[in-house]
């Protein structure tokens, strides 16, 4: 029995995420199938053949998937799932909308945000914001599965597999797309970021937030932030980092103004080097920073960008 | 319009839990125990639409053990007319979840479906869309807000570019995210008045759903601890480490 996986992309490439839950896939010892759903996509579709340890790239292309809406793309993999044993995607906000779908009508049991394969049945997942990690063993006939990006290496270059046209499943026309607010960014991607330097309530406001785009400009660095700095306003929901929100893993993670509630410290205690911005010394965040600096971050953070 | 709000009763957000020393699960005696934050904010805004004069009768359904009944006190507490709890000591995973959920719907037949978007100890995510296909509903995961119209509803959902707005037809199910609303907190009259609401008492064998645990819990860990580093005293200093120390600025 072979492993699909459920690809994002941009109809152009593939996202990273899904290179990562790839690997994740290959772990598992099977053929890995790679499903390109969306519309005018054969770009991506091209792109995923070359991806290393894609055995096969079905190619879904019809208006339907152009969304990646729930109802239309489960039913699509659902006509698909007898060839396969495994189902698997990235935990992004995509993969968590339309997997347990796809599960529920499959009548198996899903495995969400899988951070290790143990082997090919035995997994590890956080729960309680990862201050647990459960491993856990699953004996359903299908292993349906979401994989914590940050948690695997990207699958890499060098592979040619066949591609195969799929006939679209339809639209049953329960739900509609209306539009999308996105942030445009010359940034890179908050969690493929190398660097992520975030802002939480010492901000104060979203103009303030100015002062951290310079430095992360100069770095190379995504724009994340707290929780609490999205809830009052100062920037939108998709910068905020943490257990509800995106989990990254930089190599560097600048916190400021950040307290460390234990549902931020969820989304980024996987970074390589933590540093930390507040004039707190009491806050939590210090007692996962491996550098903390006890200061105003309003003088701190300009001095910061004028010494790079 | 029906409203249905699921509501589970967890750790409360602010406990630090501790795992068992025989790594067998999480410690749960003498914890305070909540309303999930997610599944607050259904409620909120079910009753919100009630207030509006939108929804025209909110009900709470909890599974779980006896104590599940506070949990749905607190959401008559917050405004919910009646509640259902359909009572088990087995730690239900969500498919087992949403096919007693799907029970209820049959035999209340809601126009809309209102839960939180993941409870707060498993992180899974999954009852909502898990409902949602049982029932062969649409589904609007992750909203931050919702628009009910005739015969559909509009929901803004939290994507990971920013938002997206989707339409879908009635009956409906919507999964919440940290920003649909700020729930209240109960009044005193009205946790009184709560304490008059009716609840009916369900076992999962009266939907004929066996809620035996599909998946095997090996063992539950910490996860590695990471240490405090160092405190730097200038930003010269800490741009120093960064590049010479920890390698990680050129």
């Amino acid at each position: 029995m072979n492993t699909l996986v459920i690809a994002e992309h941009d109809n152009q490439t593939v996202a990273d995420a899904t290179k990562k839950a790839l690997s994740a896939a290959i772990a598992l010892g099977n053929d890995v199938h790679l499903l390109i759903a969306g519309e005018n996509c054969a770009d991506a579709v091209a792109d995923a053949a070359k991806i290393a340890g894609v055995a096969k790239v079905l190619k879904a292309d019809d208006a339907a998937f152009a969304k990646l809406l729930a109802e239309p793309l489960a039913d699509l993999v659902v006509s698909l799932a007898d060839g396969y044993d495994a189902i698997i995607t990235a935990a992004t906000t995509n993969g968590k909308n339309f997997m347990p779908r796809i599960a529920a009508l499959l009548d198996m049991p899903q495995l969400s945000d899988i951070t290790a394969v143990i082997d090919a049945n035995t997994f590890e997942r956080p729960i309680y914001a990862g201050n647990a990690i459960q491993t856990v063993k699953v004996s359903s006939a299908k292993k349906v599965m979401t994989v914590r990006a940050t948690a695997f290496p990207a699958a890499g270059e060098g592979g040619s597999a066949s591609i195969e046209d799929l006939a679209s499943t339809g639209d049953k026309g329960i739900s509609e797309y209306v539009g999308e607010e996105l942030t445009v960014s010359d940034r890179p991607e908050l969690t493929s970021a190398k660097i992520v330097i975030s802002g939480g309530r010492g901000m104060q406001s979203g103009d303030n937030f100015t002062i951290l785009e310079s430095v992360a400009d100069k770095l190379g660095a995504a724009v994340g932030a707290s929780r609490a700095a999205v809830d009052a306003g100062f920037v939108p929901n998709d910068y905020q980092v943490g257990q509800t929100g995106k989990v990254v893993a930089p190599e560097l993670y600048i916190a400021v103004g950040i307290s460390g509630a234990i549902q931020h410290l969820a989304g980024m205690k996987d970074s390589k080097v933590i540093v930390a911005i507040n004039k707190d010394e009491e806050a939590p965040i210090f007692q996962v920073a491996d550098y903390g600096l006890v200061a105003d971050l309003f003088s701190a953070v300009p001095e910061l960008d004028n010494a790079l | 319009m029906k409203i249905l709000v699921p509501v589970k009763r967890v750790v409360d957000y602010n406990v630090k839990i501790r795992v068992k020393p025989d790594q067998t699960g999480v410690d749960l005696a003498n914890v305070k125990m909540s309303m999930n934050p997610f599944c607050e904010i259904a409620v909120e805004e079910a009753v919100r639409l009630q207030e509006a004069g939108t929804a025209t009768e909110v009900i709470a359904v909890s599974i779980g053990p006896a104590q599940s009944q506070e949990t749905i006190r607190t959401a008559l507490a917050m405004g919910a007319d009646r509640g259902i709890l359909i009572q088990t000591d087995v730690d239900v995973e969500p498919l087992a979840i949403a096919k007693l959920l799907k029970g209820v719907v049959e035999a209340e037949s809601p126009d809309l479906v209102i839960l939180g978007k993941q409870a707060i100890d498993g992180d899974n995510n999954q009852t909502g869309q898990m409902l949602a296909a049982l029932l062969g509903w649409p589904q609007g995961t992750f909203a931050s807000e919702i628009k009910p119209e005739a015969g559909s509803i509009g929901v803004t959902r939290e994507i990971d570019g920013g938002l997206q707005t989707i339409k879908l037809k009635l009956p409906a199910i919507v999964t919440t995210d940290l920003r649909l609303n700020e729930p209240r907190y109960a009044s005193l009259p009205n946790i009184m008045k709560a304490k008059k609401k009716p609840i009916d008492e369900k076992t999962p064998e009266d939907f004929g759903v066996d809620v035996s645990p599909q998946i095997e819990i090996v063992k539950v860990a910490e996860p590695p601890v990471r240490e405090a580093g160092v405190k730097v005293e200038t930003i010269q200093e800490l741009v120093d480490k960064l590049k010479n120390e920890a390698g990680v600025l050129s």
